[in-house]
């Protein structure tokens, strides 16, 4: 372990992603990510890399696809509203299969919502976000630390699959403070691009980076070839933690900052005796399905800052094996390690 | 002895134009590829292509190309010039793409001074979804979303970029020409020419509006379409030079 | 007091982020787990602002303070906002230069310093955070004044050096009033 500094989550994200190789990095202003696009605004023209605050959303994911498309490691981020924005070029990236990483620091919504951090974009985050069959790598840190380790996964997992990532953050994470080591992280692994349409240099055929497929047959085969790699994808890449959940009646899932309020709730029901155990799934897609087949809990519990959207995964995963129940806060309010522990014994209440 | 007094470019692929009779494609595209041929860059460019009719003009330019979503050219030849400065970039656009839905994008590409060049194919209406108004349609233009005629008192005025553009810092070259005639193609072919060799020295920003033709969303035929061009939309769209820094100017 | 949960509220301006990015810089200093999170938002100079900071030998769970141990308030609104939550046998520290009202639990314990006339006194009323601070110190021994006054030498950028010896000025003049 090297030395520890301590550093704002989203200070972290843009540090990571230096360490990590990206050197172009497209951005526009939202609250409460902002600290991201700052410290990059600082850094890049120092290292020989480039930050451009772009006109728009719109124009900082194109310009994204542009840089991916020439082949370089490159990143936005944004929060909520601004990744609605940015769900056009998002789609156009998944659909010309270019690697990049894409941050969003969630805040409440719908619309403008609020500034504060909620969970309420996970369908948006795991089902694509944008038009057409596709998916993104969904990445749900919960410390800084892990907001460190995991934007240098991102970049390596987006050239290893060709598939966009995106680090799924809120305000909480991005703004907190927690000591942090970089010496740790994952160090670059670079992907072959022969595919980049960076020139030819008369040495080589054209390379072109298209969407359009005019023909159904052709563009069929051409999603069901992607659809070939996500399913890689689902096998290879399923990550999460676990603990406590062999003797569990009650097994809690949340994800992000959420799952430190549970950890909280977790410790006090267990001094209290109460048999509880911990889902945390780390990919939000592909969803660690694999978890929730090894358990047999009475009950399973979904903590979110959000209406209740994760919850639909777990019923999946769980193939309804057991109740699923949801506790949790939104439009920007945290959830307290207090509610979640009443939420547990009121579900033991009912299932025994 | 034989002697080769005209051939294809060797930028532009065999492939055979799907664009209409009479349709100024086919004319802007080999201008741009001879252009590229003469400069010697083929190995060095990368096209941006539009959501338009030339959404497949891949098939035709035989260099690097980069689809782009509708209007969002500039910002990805932004993101490629950025990442590869010693490249070539250039986006090839229609009205529509360029002048309405990637308004934002053409604005601010150019007040950047973004070292990119910007083709800009202006024929007054949207042709690949079947000829409906377009930002720059004149006033009392009957298409298929503006039945009765543009009527500016509803549907507002069409955008002279090239002017717009001109009030701006940033851009180097900012110039209109037009494929109605000889001697009009070979004025739009120098002008190309030299936002291309603006890119190349640095120079910045450069955008070349090509006044053309769409005689099938027009309702005319080719003929008749190159009359509308010269007797219509040169006198609401001026050819000339807007802008140009001149040599020197870094 | 070795480990603790904090909440600093006051108005934005007054140094309450820095008072518990010390806190949380100091916890590092010294090997300990901590998380220190900041409210965000339009909260400029006159808004309010508050931060909470943990400090604990294990990994922190929720790094927001539900029921701080430790409450440090330079306001009014702030004490109103914040009394009830803290946890029993918990202490209140209060500007009594700011804040007129009193504590009303009884089962929390206040300690009130005329902080910003402190900081007036030695001729710079942007110091009555580090007054606060010093309070803190002495009334909870969290830290030593040399542990804090390393935290600063280590986490200021260099061209603030120079406010290393003003600021602990301030502190060991809150340290010694309570």
């Amino acid at each position: 372990m090297g030395e520890k500094v301590l550093m704002k989550g989203n200070e972290a994200i843009g540090e990571a992603a230096i360490r990590s190789g990206c050197r172009h990095f497209f951005g526009y202003p939202i609250t409460p990510q902002t600290e991201l696009s700052a410290y990059m605004a600082k850094k890049m023209p120092k290292i020989g890399g480039v930050f451009l605050q772009a006109e728009s959303e719109l124009a900082a994911i194109n310009m994204v696809y542009g840089a991916a498309s020439a082949g370089v490691r490159t990143m936005t981020s944004s929060s909520s509203p601004g990744i609605s924005l940015k769900a056009e070029g998002i789609s156009y990236i998944a659909a010309a299969d270019l690697p990049c990483v894409i941050v969003n620091i969630v805040r409440g919504g719908p619309g403008l919502g609020g500034i504060q951090p909620a969970q309420s974009d996970y369908f948006q985050a795991t089902r694509g976000g944008g038009h057409g069959d596709y998916h993104l790598i969904v990445l749900a840190p919960n410390s800084v630390q892990e907001l460190v380790y995991l934007t240098a996964d991102a970049f390596n997992l987006s050239e290893e699959y060709r598939i966009p990532v995106m680090l799924l953050g809120d305000g909480t994470l991005g703004q907190m403070m927690e000591p942090v080591d970089f010496d740790s992280i994952p160090e670059p692994v670079y992907a072959e691009k022969p595919w980049a349409t960076n020139g030819t240099d008369n040495k080589r055929e054209k390379n072109v980076i298209k969407t359009l497929y005019l023909d159904a047959p052709e563009l069929e085969a051409v999603v069901m070839e992607r659809e070939k790699k996500y399913d890689i994808v689902k096998q290879e890449l399923q990550r999460y933690d676990a603990h406590d959940t062999e003797d569990a009646d009650v097994i809690i899932s949340s994800y992000g900052i959420t799952s430190r309020v549970v950890e909280t709730a977790v410790q006090i029901l267990r001094e209290e005796g109460i048999k509880v155990g911990v889902i945390r799934p780390i990919t939000l897609w592909p969803f660690p399905e694999k978890a929730y087949k090894q358990v047999h809990p009475k009950a399973f519990l979904s903590v979110e800052m959000s209406t209740g959207q994760m919850i639909e995964d777990i019923k999946l995963a769980c193939e309804c094996s057991a109740p699923v129940y949801f506790c949790g806060r939104t439009g920007g309010v945290i959830p307290t390690p207090d509610e979640v522990v009443q939420k547990v014994k009121d579900i033991l209440k009912e299932v025994g | 002895m034989s002697k080769t007094i005209y051939e294809k470019p060797k930028s532009l692929t065999d492939t055979t134009f799907h664009y209409c009779p009479g349709c100024s494609h086919g004319i802007v595209h080999k201008l741009v590829c001879e252009v590229i041929d003469e400069l010697c860059i083929q190995g060095k460019t990368i096209g941006v292509e539009p959501v338009g009719c030339a959404v497949t003009a891949h098939d035709y330019f035989d260099f690097d190309v980069v689809q782009a979503a509708h209007g969002r050219a500039p910002a990805v030849a932004t993101g490629i010039k950025r990442s590869l400065p010693d490249r070539i970039v250039f986006t090839y656009q229609g009205d529509g793409d360029l002048a309405s839905i990637g308004t934002a994008e053409t604005v601010h590409s150019a007040t950047r001074g973004e070292n990119i060049t910007v083709i800009f194919i202006n024929n007054t209406i949207y042709g690949m979804t079947g000829g409906q108004m377009a930002p720059t349609s004149l006033p009392g233009q009957i298409t298929q979303t503006s039945p009765y005629g543009r009527d500016p008192h509803i549907q507002g005025y069409p955008v002279r970029i090239c002017e717009m553009l001109a009030t701006l810092d940033g851009p180097s070259y900012i110039a209109r020409v037009s494929t109605d005639s000889v001697p009009h193609i070979k004025e739009a072919k120098k002008a190309i020419k030299k936002a291309f060799e603006n890119q190349i020295n640095g120079k910045g920003f450069s955008i070349v509006e090509i006044l053309s033709t769409c005689p099938t969303n027009w309702g005319m035929s080719p003929v008749e379409a190159m009359k509308r061009l010269q007797d219509e939309m040169i006198p609401y769209y001026p050819l000339g030079v807007f802008k140009d820094v001149g040599e020197g100017n870094e | 007091m070795e480990n603790c949960e904090i909440v600093l509220a006051g108005f934005g301006g007054q140094g309450i982020l820095f008072m518990g990015k010390l806190l949380a810089f100091a916890a590092m200093l010294k090997g300990k787990k901590l998380s220190w999170l900041p409210s965000y938002g339009p909260e400029m100079r006159g808004g309010t602002a508050n931060c909470h900071v943990i400090i604990d030998d294990k990994p922190i769970g929720s790094p927001i303070v539900t029921k701080p141990s430790v409450l440090v308030v330079m306001n009014k609104p702030s004490l109103d906002k914040f009394e009830d939550t803290v946890a029993e046998g918990g202490y209140v520290f209060v500007d009594r230069s700011l804040i007129e009202g009193e504590v009303t639990r009884k089962d929390v314990k206040p300690v009130y310093i005329k902080a910003t006339e402190i900081a007036d006194s030695i001729g710079n009323r942007g110091l009555a955070n580090m007054v606060m601070l010093g309070a803190v110190l002495k009334t909870t021994g969290v830290f030593s004044l040399e542990e804090i006054e390393e935290t600063m030498k280590k986490s200021l950028p260099a061209k603030k050096q120079a406010l290393v010896e003003k600021n602990m000025e301030a502190v060991k003049k809150g340290y010694q009033t309570v």
